[in-house]
């Protein structure tokens, strides 16, 4: 060893000519499977009859957006409640499962082995017809819709639904976020059990409250840790919504619904509805790689 | 309280994990601004007796009186307790998503309400004195073990403790660090600070230690000045102990 240089870097991974290869044996593949169809269904694709109802021309002439288009920013909403629902009860419960008291423990533990263990199927029909019926009078949603002010009617129907179906928007946010929430539990439970004993102890041993060493210490950790299967959780969120079509709010889903009984244009409508989700859900994954990056740096 | 009392006193404490007795009837006296160092075999529970004093685990029989107040079950008590007494891990435990400075002033902050401004000067004013001021706003990952250990002593002080625990701090160092650690504990010393070092660094101990605590199985099985202690122990276990961390210094 007379240099002290590092040697060459090794070289970026890149495409090889057998790769080539195999990526034409692929679009080959993919094309014959269109072919085919398009030999063996005989389908007549209208596109154009579907993307009417994204977005639509008004007597004016002017593009406005049409009801696939209003579902979904309905999903949009749903999915943004839910979330942070969701996030609030994963954390809260995600927290009793730690805790000491065993009591709370309990009860983080059944609900949670309650939900995973249920189809969000089942659930839903479950929560929507037994508890919701007997729950949004209670909270007087429906006397709240009826009384009011103009003021609040357009506050409520750009934040949340139609006042009409407002309780029922409500009903599938609690439901997704009850859902979900329990999924977030486990990965707030795993992320709090994840750091290291010596941080709680060097915590406590300056005398911090329990409240204050979750706070400024384990969680701010944790939450590094558990971001990549939040996300996830988030973005599964995004897609779980369109079981709430079964109790009839009106997101994107519950719109393909009907604009492919309309229009009989079956796959147009689903393609269509399918390149919307991805593209909500994977902006989503952008924006969180994004969050991970920036958390990363300049720390350890 | 009045400065007679000890300024902690341990009475017949006793700890056990399942049916393994980690502490059998500890007795100690620890006066204001004395020097302790703690020794013996490892599993001999000389950790477990400074745990027990910021109960990071709970004494089951006995009692422990720091400054005159027992230590109770109740939150208040300990966390008022553990404000009073500064501790120093062997993995220094620092917040690595803090940086240097706001590792040492949460404390202050969050505890005795401090205003960040004046716990930055007083945080400050700790780093002097371990020797790192000009690192305050790195973070612990970008720093050496023996940095990180002096930070976390700095951490301790910033509570301006009455007590202040080491566990074996140098322990987990490489061996070129571990002198600054032992100059910054040796200075405090000489400030009059009351503490209690569990350590196998026996050059330290003779240096600054008032009693030395032989401990094994448990039980304290030796208390006395360095002296006696490292030229006449009067028992077997400790002689053992001595002839075989000593041979090779």
């Amino acid at each position: 060893m007379t240099d002290r240089r590092p040697p060459p870097a090794r070289k970026k991974a890149r495409f090889k000519p057998f790769d080539f290869l195999m990526f034409g044996i692929l679009i080959a593949g993919m094309i014959y499977i269109v072919y085919r169809v398009d030999q063996v269904l005989v389908y007549h694709w209208e596109w154009h009859t579907v993307f009417e109802y994204v977005v639509r021309r008004d007597e004016t002439g002017a593009l406005v957006p049409n009801v696939l288009l209003t579902g979904l920013m309905s999903t949009l909403r749903l999915a943004f409640w839910g979330t942070i629902a969701a996030a609030i009860i994963g954390l809260v419960t995600g927290l009793c499962r730690t805790s000491s008291n065993l009591f709370l423990r309990s009860v983080a533990r059944l609900y949670v082995e309650l939900i995973r263990n249920i189809p969000p199927l089942v659930f839903i029909f479950v929560f929507y017809f037994f508890i919701s019926g007997q729950i949004m009078p209670v909270l007087g949603i429906d006397a709240f819709v009826r009384s009011a002010s103009p003021e609040s009617v357009a506050v409520v129907e750009l934040l949340f639904s139609p006042i009409g179906l407002f309780s029922n928007f409500l009903a599938g946010v609690i439901c997704l976020s009850l859902f979900e929430g329990a999924y977030i539990s486990e990965i707030v439970r795993a992320g709090i059990q994840s750091i290291d004993k010596g941080q709680w102890e060097a915590a406590r041993a300056i005398g911090l409250s329990r409240f204050n060493v979750l706070r400024d210490v384990i969680l701010p950790q944790a939450i590094r840790k558990i971001l990549p299967p939040l996300a996830g959780q988030f973005i599964t969120l995004v897609k779980d919504s369109a079981i709430v079509s079964l109790i009839s709010i009106q997101e994107l889903t519950y719109v393909a619904t009907e604009v492919a009984a309309t229009t009989t244009r079956v796959f147009e409508t689903w393609i269509v509805v399918g390149f919307l989700y991805f593209a909500v859900c994977y902006s989503l994954a952008l924006l969180f790689g994004r969050l991970e990056k920036k958390m990363q740096t300049g720390r350890r | 309280m009045n400065d007679t009392n000890p300024m902690l006193e341990m009475r017949g404490v006793g700890k056990w994990y399942g049916d393994f007795c980690a502490l059998y009837d500890v007795n100690l006296k620890l006066q204001r601004a004395e020097r302790m160092v703690i020794c013996g075999p490892s599993g001999s529970g000389k950790s477990t007796v400074i745990r027990c004093v910021n109960r990071l685990e709970e004494h089951q029989a006995g009692q422990i009186l720091l400054d005159g107040v027992e230590l109770t079950e109740d939150t208040r008590n300990i966390e008022r307790v553990r404000r009073e007494v500064g501790m120093v891990f062997q993995h220094f435990n620092l917040f690595p998503h803090l940086s240097i400075l706001d590792n040492l002033t949460l404390g202050p902050i969050r505890n005795l309400k401090m205003p960040k401004k004046e716990a930055r000067e007083l945080a400050l004013h700790y780093l002097e004195r371990v020797r790192i001021a000009e690192q305050a706003g790195k973070y612990p990952g970008e720093m050496s073990g023996g940095q990180q250990q002096r930070v976390a002593i700095a951490r301790a002080l910033c509570m301006k403790p009455k007590v202040m625990l080491f566990d074996e701090p140098t322990s987990a160092l490489d061996p070129e660090m571990i002198s600054g650690v032992l100059d910054v504990m040796v200075e405090l010393a000489g400030d009059g600070m009351t503490m209690i070092c569990v350590t196998h660094e026996m050059g330290f101990a003779r240096e600054v230690a008032d009693t030395m605590v032989f401990m094994d199985r448990g039980e304290i099985v030796e208390v006395g000045p360095p002296s006696e202690f490292f030229n006449n122990p009067t028992s077997d276990r400790a002689r053992l102990f001595l002839s075989q961390i000593l041979s090779h210094h």
